[in-house]
């Protein structure tokens, strides 16, 4: 058996070597002499596990880098952080559940949803208390949605700070939701004439809350408990969520356990020293909700270097807008000299994400990398600089500049910013 | 009947849950559920229950259950929040956000304390505590005096100083004409050059060697803010000493109340968390016998500074700001008539 072994693939790599004289370069034809993975391997031949070894499926343990990670020094404590999608080895528009960014204020709620309810008072005309069961003969939706943290790429505002688009951008997926028109159970407790605004607040130790105005709840808000086809994972909501299109993330309120219906807005914590944009001259915005059209290169960037050498390169990324779709991408390999129209790729819905490729021969010189959203508002994704010359540098939330990567004859990416 | 009428009388039935037509689904919440979870507070004091808490009933539960992570005068350990001080602040490179520099509305502190504090242990507190520690902390952002207290009779009347810096997102009118303009596809600038390197600055996390580095980083940026330096701190004009005034002396050991809970003075002081003040005023700086001074403050008195009323008065204003690194966490005296008292008091008290 073993001698066997060993023959074979020798055999054969002497086979490949001989086709390789004559077709190939003396390079080509060694290295396919002395591939060592042209070779009988164990899979090939010995039985591999059997239905049910993993009876929740998970990914190769060859896949094991592609995780959520955190900054440390960000916060004071994990309970009260947030973590990164690794959007740059990720590809189509979809985020696996598993990789969907975390941000908790008092950690993950452990709820066991038969001990769930829903309360909806206030300016209404039936105050009520719905089940996750009740909740679920509601007719039902299915929508694909980004859902983007307000301080994404906030870290950057003064400038590049972080090499990886995991965490200049990754606090941002994407997914399918199902659930109820949130108009839908309203109605059911039946909305007073001067219910302007609505709060909705989580069951976790933080009850956070947000005030979101009754126009955009009644438009196309979710009460989703699905995610991709399956219940919401505990630390994105379960057993059930908020779901509010295009809006900054914060307002997805998870665990959703109270929405109260009232003629004016609450000013909690999150919408005033929170999710406040500060100007350079002291004044802050508020109600800052939509999410401007933004896009990021995913590959090549700091995380997905080219390691290929010079040749066909695939470039790659994600584009979104908190108000309608990205009809267009332009990238620039050569910062910002000449553009060229990216590729768009793939289902594409209003405030989801969009993914775009651009295919391109590498010179093997060093490239300034960046790409430019257009929404289809007519909006056009702005350069960092054209942000602070009216937002300051103190904004903290809603950096939806250009991002610039450098990469390098090594094919090696860095994350800067240039003239 | 017809099938035909059959099959369209089964679509409009279908069809009908989409209508506005309540289903009937769930069951009426009862008043008391309601009012079980119905904690919110409005800034127009809407949902605020009856009842009342003062400064220093606030201090004690505060130092209790909220000084570990916030400081004993809100200032922030760590990187928890900061919640004292910081006014004047946001237009500096690096504003620090407290509920009196920043925050609105008083109704938001008492809402929050009251939902989600203390941390890990939300909705275990009082109404009166909530009411105590929202006073407490109106005291430590100088908004109060410590006899003050707060009730649901004088809560609408309390206002934080940067409510007027509030405005309704602006984006649609100031930035969307500029950035709804056509882009330029080639010859779009004559050369681009590198900036600016997130390498230089290396505080990428990594699961490699270079987590030690990022530690040290982390370290670093926990350092607490610089408040703003002393050239910008108001200068106590002090041309003379002024003859002892039995109210200004009297106003000072009221100011020195923020201090006791670190410092003692008088005959029979010893050093608790800061030195002992007796003779301060005009004494040579880390001169108390027993006290570990930090570096910043050991270099300064081996270079022989001096607590002249004047430099006490810049140190008094924002320690940090006056010297980085010293362990006097307090974020500083923030009214000029409240440090002339104090240097008064700490005067008197010495003799």
């Amino acid at each position: 058996m073993t001698d066997e072994n060993q023959t074979g693939p020798s055999r054969r790599a002497f086979l490949t070597g001989a086709g390789a004289v004559a077709a190939g370069t003396l390079a080509g034809r060694a290295s396919a002499q002395t591939d060592p993975a042209i070779a009988i391997h164990p899979w090939m031949q010995e039985l591999g596990d059997g239905v049910d070894a993993a009876p929740y499926g998970m990914p190769s343990p060859h896949e094991a880098d592609v995780k959520r990670r955190t900054v440390e020094w960000l916060t004071a404590d994990p309970v009260s952080s947030i973590n990164f999608t690794p959007l740059h080895d990720l590809d189509g528009t979809i985020t696996p559940n598993g990789l969907c960014f975390e941000r908790h204020h008092s950690g993950v709620a452990r709820v066991d949803p038969a001990q769930h309810r829903l309360m909806i008072h206030g300016l209404v005309d039936k105050p009520l208390v719905l089940t996750m069961e009740d909740l679920k003969r509601f007719p039902r939706q299915n929508h694909v949605y980004f859902l983007e943290c307000a301080a994404n790429s906030g870290m950057e505002w003064r400038g590049s700070q972080l090499n990886g688009c995991q965490f200049t951008h990754g606090m941002i997926h994407n997914v399918m939701y199902t659930g109820v028109p949130l108009r839908l159970v309203l109605e059911e407790a039946g909305i007073k004439p001067e219910g302007k605004w609505l709060l909705a607040e989580g069951a976790d130790a933080a009850a956070m809350t947000r005030s979101i105005p009754m126009e955009k709840a009644l438009d196309d808000c979710l009460v989703a408990f699905k995610m991709n086809g399956e219940a919401l994972r505990p630390e994105q909501g379960y057993p059930v969520r908020l779901v509010v299109p295009g809006w900054e993330g914060n307002m997805w309120v998870k665990w959703l356990r109270r929405l109260e219906v009232g003629d004016q807005p609450w000013h909690h914590r999150e919408e005033t020293s929170k999710y406040t944009d500060l100007m350079a001259d002291g004044v802050a915005r508020r109600f800052t909700w939509e999410m401007d059209a933004k896009s990021v290169i995913t590959s090549p960037s700091p995380q997905a270097p080219i390691t290929h050498g010079p040749g066909p390169t695939v470039l790659t990324g994600l584009a979104w807008s908190g108000r309608g779709t990205i009809p267009r991408v332009d990238v620039t390999l050569d910062g910002g000299i000449t553009w060229h129209q990216a590729r768009m790729d793939g289902p594409s819905t209003p405030k989801a994400l969009h993914r775009f490729y651009y295919d391109f021969e590498w010179d093997g010189k060093p490239l300034l990398l960046q790409s430019r959203a257009h929404d289809s508002t007519g909006y056009v994704q702005p350069t960092k600089n054209a942000l602070r010359e009216i937002r300051g540098e103190n904004s903290i939330y809603h950096n939806n500049g250009i991002q610039t990567w450098a990469v390098d004859a090594d094919g090696k990416a860095e994350n800067v910013e240039i003239s | 009947m017809s099938r035909f009428l059959k099959l369209a009388l089964l679509a409009s039935a279908m069809a009908s849950p989409l209508a506005a037509e309540p289903l009937g689904l769930g069951r009426a919440a009862t008043p008391e559920e309601i009012a079980l979870w119905d904690i919110d507070v409005r800034p127009d004091g809407l949902g605020l229950p009856v009842g009342s808490g003062d400064v220093m009933t606030g201090d004690g539960i505060y130092t209790e259950k909220c000084s570990a992570c916030h400081g004993v005068f809100g200032e922030g350990t760590g990187r928890w929040p900061v919640l004292a001080g910081g006014q004047g602040s946001l237009t500096n490179a690096r504003p620090v956000k407290t509920i009196g520099s920043y925050w609105p509305y008083l109704s938001t502190v008492y809402d929050y304390v009251n939902r989600a504090m203390p941390f890990g242990n939300a909705q275990s507190l009082t109404d009166d505590e909530v009411y105590a520690i929202t006073a407490y902390l109106l005291y430590l952002n100088d908004e109060v005096d410590e006899d003050f207290v707060l009730s649901s009779d004088n809560f609408a009347e309390a206002r934080l100083p940067n409510e007027e810096a509030f405005k309704p997102d602006d984006r649609a009118e100031v930035e969307f004409a500029a950035f709804k303009e056509d882009p330029c596809m080639s010859d779009c600038k004559p050369s681009v050059e590198i900036t600016m390197r997130a390498a230089v600055l290396d505080v990428t996390p990594e699961e490699t060697a270079a987590k030690a580095a990022a530690k040290a980083e982390e370290a670093q940026a926990a350092e607490p803010t610089p408040e703003a330096p002393p050239a910008e701190a108001p200068a106590v004009e002090v041309a003379e000493a002024p003859a002892a005034d039995p109210a200004l002396i009297k106003a000072g050991e009221k100011v020195f109340r923020k201090c006791k809970s670190c410092h003692q003075i008088g005959a029979k002081a010893k050093n608790r968390v800061g030195p002992v003040l007796n003779g301060i005023v005009d004494g040579p700086a880390g001169a108390v016998d027993g006290f570990r001074y930090s570096k910043p403050m050991a270099a300064a008195a081996e270079a022989g500074l001096v607590w002249t009323e004047s430099e006490l008065s810049a140190f008094l204003a924002s320690p940090k700001g006056y010297m980085k690194g010293t362990k006097m966490s307090f974020p500083g005296v923030r009214k000029e008539e409240d440090i002339a008292a104090l240097i008064a008091y700490l005067r008197d008290a010495s003799e």
